[in-house]
């Protein structure tokens, strides 16, 4: 009994230490690191309580951040789960080539966010614009990423691409557990097929639409690679009277303001953005475990 | 598989039903290359000139040998060592992946079959670890990480060692996930059975358990190496925009930014970057679609 005693704490010790010294040990020093005026050059680190904290609402870029990343994940939402819902219905039907699509779809997932981000900064400014100049087409003439009111929704575009193919493979694993019978028989029963869409297989996928949605919530609350290369938070605009970066989202407000030596202050940007994951996906998977059990 | 026939049923309805077909059809078709216009557009111009870039970006290069002069540019580049950084990805995401398959599948193994109050907190805060976001740990683990490598006198920033490291916390709490709900439905019986004939406790894990984890390591596999491979932020703060060790995603920014808007070689450089994904995903194509359906029901 002895020995498996001792197995058991060195089967857990590799994986409980990793743990404890760069997820546990960081986060409470990094809650502490936002009560104090910690710059990244001194060695001297005072106590200053929630002065950073305090200042922060009132502050025209990270409130802007902020609110632009909430528009941001709107978007997404939106965007990316009914792109991918629409993707798993076709590689779902029987289309000769639907394994072949399905496999296309997932492919931009594999490239990563800095990758894609110069790829479609390469589309915007050079494919786009050369496109609406040779067939003189004035709303392509300027790329998306210079105009501030369209920089997020060019972000958006590039995410829908990136994510879609992603969460249809969700769908699509979701849409294979329901019997084939349900459908066919309703269909016998003549219901045309946008009813039994939206009266039996969206409803019995609630699940994975609680997947989906936490995941695209999550995932671009987050967003920092794509958003780092494809426009690195350009163009300037101006908000509360003060000159902000267009496209900033959150995590990329906490990489500039750590590079400019302000480092408590990103480290309490960074506690907030914590905070905001934290209640915003309590309460969409809460709101969404209440349809799954009325439906 | 079962497919669910949507639309279209082969045999069934009239001229109505089959015009539905060749629409979807040729929908699907055209959102298809949609989707692909990103990737030929790199490859047609990672094969032009900068001049011919900007004289028009959209059309067929004048020669595909250009692709083969962008190539061996990047290549033969001093300031970028593009190769070393493949090198680097590759023993980076390798060594991660073997560590944390290993080590979290022996910790989730621990934590289900030991039915005590620990195992299940610990458990819990494995998982409930999965929410904090990567930047409130980034800048206070660059400084521990520091401190923690003079106190065990083992460089951990900027060497391979250090990020491995890194990437075993980082990984534990969706991989422990993962495996613990897995071996919760491999039946103890096998194990008790084994114990029996006089199988030690540990030999019991490598030598039972583990063979039948299979289907499961291979979703571990893919969710971490997808993300460790593209990873940029974690190596830029541990490994440094411009050390000893580099990784793709370091090594193409690092090339952007020294070659500003010159769109033939950042745009050769990231179909470099994306090649060997592709050529590995084409052929373990399979395996990667179902490990990620997997890892997403889970």
């Amino acid at each position: 009994m002895n020995n498996k005693r001792l197995v058991n704490i060195l089967f857990l010790f590799p994986t409980v230490f990793a743990f404890l010294m760069i997820i546990v040990v960081p986060f409470f020093f990094g809650l502490y690191y936002s009560m104090t005026d910690w710059n990244g050059v001194s060695p001297n680190i005072n106590f200053v309580g929630f002065q950073h904290y305090a200042k922060l609402f009132s502050m025209p870029d990270f409130v802007h951040s902020f609110v632009i990343t909430i528009g941001f994940t709107a978007i997404n939402v939106v965007l990316v789960n009914i792109v991918s819902f629409a993707l798993s219905l076709i590689v779902t039907s029987n289309l000769k080539l639907r394994n072949f699509y399905r496999a296309g779809f997932f492919v931009p997932y594999l490239i990563g966010g800095i990758v894609l981000g110069y790829i479609w900064q390469f589309l915007f400014n050079n494919i786009f614009v050369s496109m609406g100049k040779s067939m003189s087409i004035t709303i392509l003439e300027a790329s998306f990423l210079s105009r501030p009111e369209s920089v997020i929704w060019a972000m958006s575009v590039v995410n829908t691409w990136q994510y879609s193919g992603y969460l249809m493979l969700i769908y699509v694993a979701s849409i294979q557990s329901i019997p084939a019978s349900l459908m066919e028989a309703a269909q016998v029963d003549g219901a045309r097929y946008v009813t039994r869409v939206f009266h039996i297989l969206i409803p019995m996928m609630a699940n994975a639409f609680t997947i989906s949605l936490f995941l695209t919530l999550t995932t671009s609350f987050k967003q920092f690679d794509m958003n780092f290369t494809l426009t690195n938070g350009g163009p300037a605009t101006r908000f509360m009277g003060s000159p902000v970066k267009a496209s900033q989202l959150l995590a990329m407000n906490i990489f500039d303001t750590a590079t400019a030596n302000k480092m408590a202050e990103a480290q309490a940007k960074a506690v907030i953005l914590f905070v905001a994951l934290v209640v915003v996906a309590l309460i969409q998977v809460a709101v969404n475990k209440r349809k799954e059990v009325e439906m | 598989m079962s497919n669910l026939n949507l639309i279209g049923r082969k045999g069934v309805g009239g001229n109505s039903r089959r015009i539905a077909r060749i629409s979807l059809e040729a929908a699907t078709i055209l959102l298809f290359i949609l989707f692909m216009v990103p990737f030929a557009m790199v490859v047609l111009n990672s094969a032009k000139t900068s001049k011919e870039i900007i004289y028009n970006a959209v059309a067929m290069p004048e020669s595909w040998g250009q692709l083969w002069t962008n190539v061996s540019l990047i290549f033969g580049n001093r300031t970028v060592d593009y190769l070393g950084a493949f090198v680097d990805s590759f023993l980076i995401t390798a060594i991660s992946l073997l560590i944390i398959v290993v080590f979290s599948s022996m910790a989730a193994w621990v934590l289900v079959r030991n039915h005590t109050k620990w195992s299940l907190w610990v458990f819990m805060i494995f998982v409930a670890a999965m929410v904090i976001p990567f930047q409130v740990l980034m800048y206070p683990l660059v400084r521990w990480m520091r401190v923690l490598g003079t106190f065990l006198n083992f460089k951990l920033l900027g060497t391979i060692p250090g990020i491995v490291f890194a990437y075993l916390g980082f990984g534990s709490s969706l991989s422990i996930f993962i495996f613990h709900g897995f071996i919760k439905n491999i039946p103890y019986e096998l194990e008790e059975a084994a114990t029996i004939d006089g199988c030690s406790h540990q030999r019991t894990f490598f030598q039972i358990v583990f063979p039948l984890l299979k289907p499961i390591i291979v979703t571990v596999l893919i969710l971490n190496g997808i993300w460790i491979w593209n990873d940029y932020l974690l190596p830029l703060l541990v490994l440094g925009s411009n050390g000893a060790v580099q990784t793709i995603p370091i090594a193409v920014t690092a090339f952007a930014g020294a070659y500003l808007k010159q769109w033939d070689l950042i745009l050769t450089s990231t179909l470099l970057a994306i090649l060997p994904v592709i050529v590995l995903y084409l052929f373990a194509q399979r395996y990667i679609i179902k490990g990620m359906v997997e890892g997403a029901i889970k």
